[in-house]
């Protein structure tokens, strides 16, 4: 069998992905067997130049992690996109925005203002801002375009497949490469994961969901056998897709939606606030509000992983936040 | 400020309590501004919170849901449901950027048409002084 053009590229995201793909161990060296890598930033070494040499569609499978905030790697997606006959969104970031994409909880005012000027770290006395253009002696020099709002890999260039997870566990990648090593895909669109919410293979013990409070998990010590919900720990196990063997929640840990939203759900917050609040033992306002100043952060925690694939995406201009 | 703004509330009325009511203000002759676009549920219980947020995403000004008085659910608790949610969705709204006043959950029975057309025209001033809701703008990049 010939072997496969595999290009392996990174936007924003923060490398995680990169080395899950070395975590399959001797996985790796079959993958080597199957393609030869035409691209891979962290692993070969490859300029932007060696990719024209390509012709649209020459790449088999392109494996694109990291969320897009700025002109160059929209570019790079788009044109990984000519290149690739299979695109895969890997990771969290790609496949939803990840966490680059709670930036879209801010400006882009507003964070330059906060990287540029504000952090203490920061000694910028003449208030310089990058800009994508600037004329020194030499000629002009240029930067990418940072955008208003950070965007999953689908809103820019159409994807052929999700592997979600930040990142995403070895299992299912490995069930990738089998699958690019058989051609047996799955049908376009598929996502390379569980088909159930996280709960159903969550392997705690489910009991009546009642409780008077929502604690953070480093308030509580964790009864390692009871639903996290039901201990007052919020946890998006509900609203969350199946696949990842429930890692953080066997460890102690609530899920944070790195798997994306479970199928048919349309926004993962909105789920979310259904499921935190069907389980509050409050029958009046007074005390629904009382308990609801104890969910610390809620887009920020129901969004985890996705706020730019989220129905809202990015938070209004000029809307006031108190 | 735009003067000519008129905003698009979407109601969300439970069939027993509110959506009668509503007639009830109809049938009364009672005028209240036209920006409400009205749809009937069973129950509050029923809104699911991805309603609200899909409304905001297709272009409301407002949301509001209006149910029976607590006590009153014809499915005894779907309003103690509804009434759990709403300050949650109003402070995840809070940090997408979408003012407090752009969703309400109200009670309104079956007798209260005259409540429910104050309710709107209150609504509709408070949306005005906020001015429309700002679009996502540039939301899909391809397609
Ligand atoms: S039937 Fe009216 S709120 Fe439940």
């Amino acid at each position: 069998m010939p072997k496969i053009n595999l290009a392996v590229y990174w936007t924003a995201a923060c490398g995680g992905c990169d080395v899950a793909i070395l975590d399959t161990q001797e996985k790796i060296l079959q993958v080597g067997e199957l393609a030869n890598i035409v691209l891979w930033p962290l692993a070969t070494d490859g300029k932007y130049a060696d990719l024209d040499k390509f012709k649209s569609g020459d790449i088999d499978v392109c494996l694109f992690h990291g969320s897009i905030r700025l002109s160059e790697q929209e570019a790079m997606a788009r044109l990984l996109r000519e290149k690739s006959k299979v695109l895969i969104a890997f990771g969290a970031c790609a496949a939803f925005g990840g966490i680059p994409g709670l930036a879209n909880f801010h400006r882009r005012e507003e964070i330059f203002h906060r990287a540029y000027h504000e952090t203490p770290s920061t000694s910028n006395p003449n208030g310089i801002i990058p800009e994508t253009q600037v004329r020194v002696p030499e000629g002009t020099l240029t930067l990418p375009e940072f955008y208003d709002q950070v965007y999953s890999l689908d809103q820019i260039v159409p994807v052929d497949y999700y592997l979600p997870g930040c990142p995403p566990p070895v299992h299912l990648i490995e069930a990738a490469i089998d699958a690019i090593a058989t051609g047996e895909l799955p049908p376009k669109g598929s996502v390379i994961a569980g088909d159930k919410s996280l709960c159903h293979e969550c392997p705690r013990e489910k009991q009546e969901k009642k409780v008077q409070g929502f604690k953070r998990p480093h308030e509580v010590m964790v009864d390692p056998n009871r639903c996290l919900l039901e201990q007052g720990i919020i946890c998006n196990g509900p609203s969350t897709r199946s696949g990842c063997g429930a890692r953080c929640t066997t460890v102690n840990m609530p899920c944070r939606g790195c798997f994306g939203p479970a199928p048919e759900v349309l926004d993962p917050g909105a789920k979310l606030v259904s499921s935190t609040a069907s389980i509050m033992d409050a029958n009046d306002e007074a005390s629904v509000a009382e308990m609801i100043g104890t969910v610390v952060d809620p887009a920020g925690l129901f969004y985890r992983f996705g706020l730019p694939s989220s129905m809202l995406q990015k938070k209004r201009q000029g809307g006031k936040v108190s | 400020m735009n003067t000519n703004f008129e905003p698009k509330i979407v109601g969300i009325l439970c069939n027993w309590c509110s959506y009668t009511g509503a007639d009830l203000a109809g049938i009364s002759r009672i005028k209240y501004p036209a920006n409400i676009k009205i749809v009937r549920v069973m129950c509050t219980g029923r809104v699911d919170p991805t309603f609200v947020l899909k409304a905001f995403q297709q272009g409301a000004d407002g949301v509001l849901v209006s149910g029976c008085h607590p006590g009153d659910c014809h499915y005894v608790d779907g309003n103690v449901k509804a009434m759990r949610r709403a300050p949650l969705v109003t402070e995840l709204l809070k940090q997408m950027g979408i003012e407090e006043e752009r969703f309400k959950l109200v009670w309104v029975s079956a007798s209260e048409g005259e409540k429910f057309a104050k309710i709107v025209e209150d609504m509709v001033s408070d949306l005005k002084k906020l001015g429309p809701l700002v679009p996502v703008g540039g939301a899909v990049k391809h397609a």
